[in-house]
């Protein structure tokens, strides 16, 4: 076991006073020694060490940018370290390829999904594959069934990937690596796109994989998910390091004061809301997709000047098509949207392009889910990115400079943006600047009505409270704040009121201070089995 | 009078080159490489066949071995179109390169290589014409079945072209079998998706690319080869090639990226193109150059209605064209 | 480390400056003359040196060849500076050479058709305009289609130059003197109709401001107006550009109805000021390479001249060795191919950066 007894002991020693007795027949299936990556100025990983057991669930816990998904990423060939070596049953190895690291057992479920969205699901669970003879599909489909029997997976192996719901994808990418008969599973975030009723569903089979004698890691930033699923957690920050745990051992504030490596205290902030108003009213709103399917369906409430109303559902249930159809950006089939001012005034917002909404003097801000591919141009600096919603003032053909580049000055300043200057591309910022580069911008206009989807997806702790904070500011300000989320703990400690969306239509409204998690989580999968059903919808 | 089966068997031979540089471009683009190189790679696959063959005419003093007086021009036109398409793979799949910039720098130099080059031996030869004729070659290329003569319109329509007619016909149909049926043709598709996937598939993505753009203009390389040995009787003259190579890239998008329907879609275009050959226009010959219009014209049209529809199957690679680098961050 | 260690390592870098940049692309000519002048040895046997000196001669070798050289890189820039914009937008315009055509083309049938009728000061600039609204027609078709039902225009553009090819064909039958030539010939030979005048006395002088003012035009265009962020932003993110209410359709258009309507005003240069005359060939190649001096310069209108001079001295070295060694015309175009292999070959060093395995220290630190 010399392995254990390695350079950098600490980790494992730790690991061994505390849990000495898990140890005992188990032996390290990978063994990760003195791990360094960089990339340009960046270091991802400094001097790491970490041991993964078969017959046991690893979580790999830190906040975003602590450098988890590049070691994951070094052990299933994609990155290639630095510095470091990477010990598989004790013998060491060179991983400098996906394929290699197959080889080894090795399988990695990304967080982009790696999978070609015009082949089925089959197609993608052989490819790559050196089967001997010829290419038959139909003995794989009939392979692939019998995994999913095994360990209770639902898939279908002829349907496409495009037609395929988050879910479902992700379970071709299980599928895909158990095929390949992995016995170390890398799940990176694997719940963040998940339904409360699929993450069990996904829990249970991870710990089938477990008794199979599989070593599986999760990657994750979620606390309850580590305390209900692993049995060992590893706590990276700013790229090294921290200590490993016993599960049963520890809590969640420890695991957090490690991660973010200082006290912190895990609640967010929800002050009372001060005015009501109404101030978007929607009524009927129908929104068919490109392709012809409804996205959403006979859609209706009504937001308020002075609160936060959350939209909860699964992603791609047509909350991207709520926010866009609101700024102008979706067509609509039918329905209404009207904007109600301070004064009492109406403004209907169907069939306005956003310049339209914008010189109707309706102060509307969004900031959508695609940073980069829709918020930011990520190749401009951060002066140019400010232009982008003040660059038509003006009489002049040419465009007003100084304004956007106070404008960004400031907003570097206000919110603690580290950037060289506002000269840098907004691309080479890391997610929590970019986003607050974002938010920044779509705030200096004093909206009335802010859109936010997805707005702390990628963020890190400190930087999510920024964001509430930010939020909650305009919400005390009186501005309509919709806030389109993904983690329901979050959801339930912001808002004031939750909109649960199913399959394009209104599941329920209920209050935030007392809504239950589990039941909008079943309101989320299933339309009408909700009390609040109706009423509140139409005031 | 309009001769039916004449016609129908000058498009025939009108469509070979363009089948064969769209069945190149195919593999190609299937792997994710726009390679608008090709119609220079045409240039100089049936330049280097031209040198190929002169070179044996020259040193084989009038007794020429039927085998060699073929394999050598062919051999010379695949070495030929392999080097371009090491030049394209090298600067845009390793050097990772702008696709379409590079392309059209190796269409420019392609079709000056194959001038220049053509111009030289012109220039050997010391012909009054401007263009150099290899006839016993061309005559060992153009040879069909000898049968074909005794039947009829049956025999002119089906069997009166030159072995690398048929030669692109199956290469047409075996490449189609290979990307849809075949291992290795799902992993040529799956780079030309979404390399980053088929990476982490563990599927080498520079070699399958390399080959791809390789063997792609070496099959291309042979469409000029055709061009010079069969359809134009061995006369290799400056510029004669035309616009073929583009026709060919058009006809990818026109055939949705299938080299069986390319099979058929060629011929069309084939006939379109010698159409003003058939039409009466008396002695309005400014009419005639409007007729040559007519597959551009076809082209645009089945550009627009190709754009049009939005099955998914139908659209285009979804990483054509763009570089892949695996530590992009 | 052990063994297996890949022995080549790419990363991409983070910036590099334009000096460095600069030096990069100058090595990179430089080694591509080398190789070109080895391929001259090898092809010709001639001695490299005096193939430079001549084709130095052939460039600038007198005040004539001077100002021949000086038109065509007007040309040459004047296509570029036209491409830019649209190329800029992430829509490739291959149909430069068309556009070129079709504004030649209507020229020509003005200069035909009513050159006897109208004095050359309101000849000219009906000449002018109409060439720049052809330009832009025939660029603005496959905008709309693109805009509209996102056609394909990289096929669609390079279509559409074939068609004008086909459409100057004919007019060349119907207008060509005498019958049966095959060739227009000088149009109003006699009465100079539509020829543009002198300039202080160099028949090249005015195009050559002329596009001196459109680089300065181009370049404020690009950098300081308004259209020039929008059609930035469209070709950076279509998404963006609808987000902040910018209509991607009409900016799409607009910027091709400018791209082609410039190309189209090279076509009148061309006929109004140096031939006189119509060809199918006319454009010669200038709406390709004109794309490649947009995407060497990196979009820079300045760094755009410095590209033109170096391809039009290539081509026209490379005419004059051509003649003078009794080799064929298009021994040119090899020459610039292997430049341009070279400079496109060149912008990887200027992107990424190598790192060998025993220098993988070296290399990371000073990044």
């Amino acid at each position: 076991m010399d392995q254990l007894a390695g350079p950098a002991g600490a980790g494992p020693c730790l690991f061994l006073t505390k849990g000495g007795l898990l140890l005992e027949n188990k032996t390290a299936a990978v063994s990760m020694r003195g791990i360094t990556k960089t990339f340009g100025s960046v270091v991802a990983n400094n001097n790491v060490d970490l041991d993964i057991y078969k017959g046991e669930i690893l979580s790999l816990l830190g906040e975003n940018g602590s450098g988890k998904t590049t070691l994951m990423n070094m052990l299933s060939g994609i990155y290639f370290p630095d510095e470091g070596q990477i010990l598989i049953d004790g013998k060491p190895v060179t991983i400098s390829s996906p394929k290699e690291a197959f080889d080894f057992g090795i399988g990695m479920i990304h967080q982009h999904f790696k999978l070609v969205d015009v082949f089925t699901a089959v197609e993608n669970i052989v490819l790559g594959l050196k089967e001997e003879g010829k290419l038959d599909l139909e003995k794989a489909a009939k392979r692939v069934q019998d995994i999913c029997d095994n360990y209770g997976f639902d898939v279908d192996p002829k349907k496409k990937i495009y037609d395929m719901s988050v879910s479902e994808k992700q379970t071709v990418e299980i599928v895909k690596v158990l095929y390949r008969g992995a016995d170390i599973l890398i799940l990176d975030e694997p719940t963040a796109v998940l339904t409360p009723q699929e993450t069990d569903k996904l829990f249970a089979v991870l710990r089938n994989m477990k008794d199979d004698g599989k070593a599986v890691v999760i990657i994750t930033h979620k606390l309850h998910e580590v305390e209900v699923l692993s049995d060992r957690v590893a706590v990276l920050r700013k790229g090294e390091n921290i200590g490993q745990l016993i599960t049963k051992e520890t809590n969640a504030q420890e695991m957090t004061n490690m991660m973010v490596g200082r006290e912190v205290t895990l609640n967010i902030n929800r002050p009372e809301p001060l005015f009501s108003s109404p101030r978007i009213r929607i009524e009927g709103l129908n929104v068919k997709s490109d392709d012809g399917v409804m996205k959403l369906k006979d859609v209706s409430f009504t937001a308020n000047a002075g609160e936060i109303l959350g939209i909860a559902g699964i992603s791609g249930c047509g909350q991207k098509e709520l926010l866009e159809a609101i700024a102008g950006l979706q067509d609509v089939e039918s329905g209404s949207i009207t904007y109600i001012s301070d004064d009492g005034s109406r403004e209907e917002l169907i069939g306005m392009d956003p310049q339209k909404i914008a010189d109707k003097g309706v102060a509307l801000s969004f900031v959508p889910e695609d940073r980069l591919g829709m918020g930011l141009v990520a190749s401009m600096d951060l002066a140019d990115n400010m232009m982008l919603r003040s660059f038509r003032s003006g009489k002049s053909m040419l465009t007003d400079r100084k304004a956007p580049r106070a404008l960004a000055e400031q907003i570097v300043h206000d919110l603690e943006i580290s950037t060289p200057d506002i000269n840098t591309p907004v691309r080479k910022l890391s997610g929590g600047n970019v986003q607050k580069v974002l938010v920044g911008r779509e705030i200096a206009s004093a909206p009335t009505v802010l859109l936010s989807a997805y707005v702390v997806r990628g963020l890190d702790i400190n930087s999510s409270y920024t964001i509430y904070d930010l939020l909650n500011q305009q919400k005390e300000k009186g501005v309509a704040v919709i806030f389109v989320g993904e983690d329901l703990d979050v959801l339930l400690e912001l808002c004031d009121r939750i909109l649960v969306l199913c399959d394009g239509r209104v599941s329920g409204i209920v209050d935030g201070p007392t809504a239950d998690k589990h039941g909008v989580g079943m309101m989320m999968t299933s339309l009408g089995g909700d009390h609040m059903d109706g009423g509140e919808m139409h005031e | 009078m309009f001769d039916i089966a004449t016609f129908l068997s000058r498009a025939v031979v009108q469509s070979i080159p363009l089948l064969l540089g769209c069945t190149g471009e195919t593999i190609s683009e299937k792997s994710g490489s726009l390679n608008l190189g090709i119609p220079g790679v045409m240039y100089v696959g049936g330049i280097s066949g031209v040198i190929g063959a002169f070179l044996y005419e020259q040193s084989s003093g009038g007794n020429m071995n039927p085998v060699l007086a073929i394999l050598i021009p062919m051999l010379a036109c695949l070495i030929g179109s392999l080097l371009m398409g090491l030049l394209f793979s090298f600067l845009t799949i390793t050097l990772r390169v702008n696709q379409n910039v590079t392309g059209l720098a190796m269409t420019t130099f392609g079709v000056g290589f194959g001038n220049f080059f053509g111009g030289s031996l012109i220039k050997l030869t010391g012909s009054d014409v401007p263009s150099i004729a290899l006839s016993k070659t061309s005559h060992y290329f153009s040879k069909h079945l000898p049968f074909a003569d005794d039947l009829g319109w049956v025999g002119k329509i089906f069997f009166s072209y030159g072995f690398l007619a048929y030669a692109a016909i199956a290469i047409a149909v075996i490449t189609a079998f290979i990307l849809k049926r075949t291992r290795t043709g799902l992993q040529i598709r799956a780079i030309g998706e979404s390399p980053a996937t088929a990476d982490a598939a563990g599927i080498n993505i520079t070699k399958y690319k390399y080959l791809c753009v390789c063997i792609g203009c070496m099959i291309a390389g042979l469409g000029g080869l055709y061009y010079v040995m069969d359809y134009a009787s061995g006369v290799w003259s400056n510029d004669a090639f035309g616009d073929r190579g583009w026709l060919a890239i058009a006809l990818v998008i026109f055939t949705i990226w299938r080299p069986n329907i390319a099979i058929f879609a060629s011929i069309l275009f084939g006939g379109l193109y010698i159409l003003y050959l058939f039409v009466p226009t008396g002695s309005n010959l400014a009419v005639k150059e409007l007729y040559k219009m007519l597959p551009y014209i076809v082209t645009i049209i089945v550009l627009i209605i190709t754009g049009m529809r939005n099955k998914r199957e139908n659209q285009p690679p979804e990483s054509l064209g763009l570089p892949y680098f695996r530590e992009e961050r | 480390m052990n063994n297996k260690e890949p022995l080549i390592h790419i990363t991409r870098r983070a910036d590099i400056g334009w000096k460095k940049a600069w030096v990069i692309r100058g090595a990179a000519i430089i080694t591509a003359l080398i190789i070109s002048a080895i391929a001259v040895t090898l092809a010709t046997g001639l001695d490299p040196f005096s193939v430079y000196g001549k084709m130095f001669e052939g460039a600038f070798g007198s005040p004539r060849k001077m100002w021949i050289l000086g038109k065509e890189i007007a040309f040459l820039l004047c296509v570029s500076l036209a491409l830019t914009p649209a190329f800029k937008m992430k829509f490739w315009n291959l149909g430069g050479e068309g556009q070129i055509l079709i504004g030649a083309l209507v020229t020509s049938a003005i200069m035909i058709y009513v050159g006897e009728s109208l004095p050359n000061g309101a000849l000219i600039p009906l000449m002018f305009i109409a060439a720049a609204g052809a330009g832009a027609i025939w660029a603005g078709i496959p905008a709309f289609f693109k805009a509209k039902w996102n056609t394909n225009e990289t096929l669609f553009t390079l279509m559409m130059n074939y068609v004008a090819i086909q459409l100057v064909a004919y007019y060349i039958i119907i207008w060509e003197v005498p019958k049966g030539s095959g060739k227009v010939g000088i149009i109003n030979q006699d009465s100079l109709a539509g020829w543009m005048p002198d300039l202080a006395g160099q028949k090249y002088l005015f195009v050559i401001l002329l596009v001196a003012l459109m680089t300065i035009g181009i370049h404020v265009y690009l950098k300081y107006s308004k259209h020039g962020y929008e059609l930035t932003v469209v070709g950076e993110s279509r998404n963006t550009a609808r987000y902040v209410g910018i209509k991607v359709d009409s900016v799409i258009i607009r910027t091709l109805l400018l791209s082609g309507g410039m190309c189209g005003i090279v076509g009148w240069m061309m006929v109004s000021s140096t031939d006189h005359t119509i060809t199918t060939t006319l454009a010669g190649g200038r709406g390709f390479m004109g794309i490649m001096v947009s995407w060497l310069a990196q979009f820079n209108p300045v760094a755009m001249i410095f590209a033109s001079l170096l391809l039009v001295f290539m081509q026209r070295g490379a005419a004059e060795i051509s003649t003078a060694f009794q080799l064929n015309q298009s021994f040119g175009d090899i020459i610039t191919g292997i430049i341009l292999f070279f400079l496109i070959g060149s912008e990887f060093f200027i992107n990424y950066r190598i790192h060998m395995r025993h220098k993988e220290k070296e290399g990371t630190e000073n990044v």
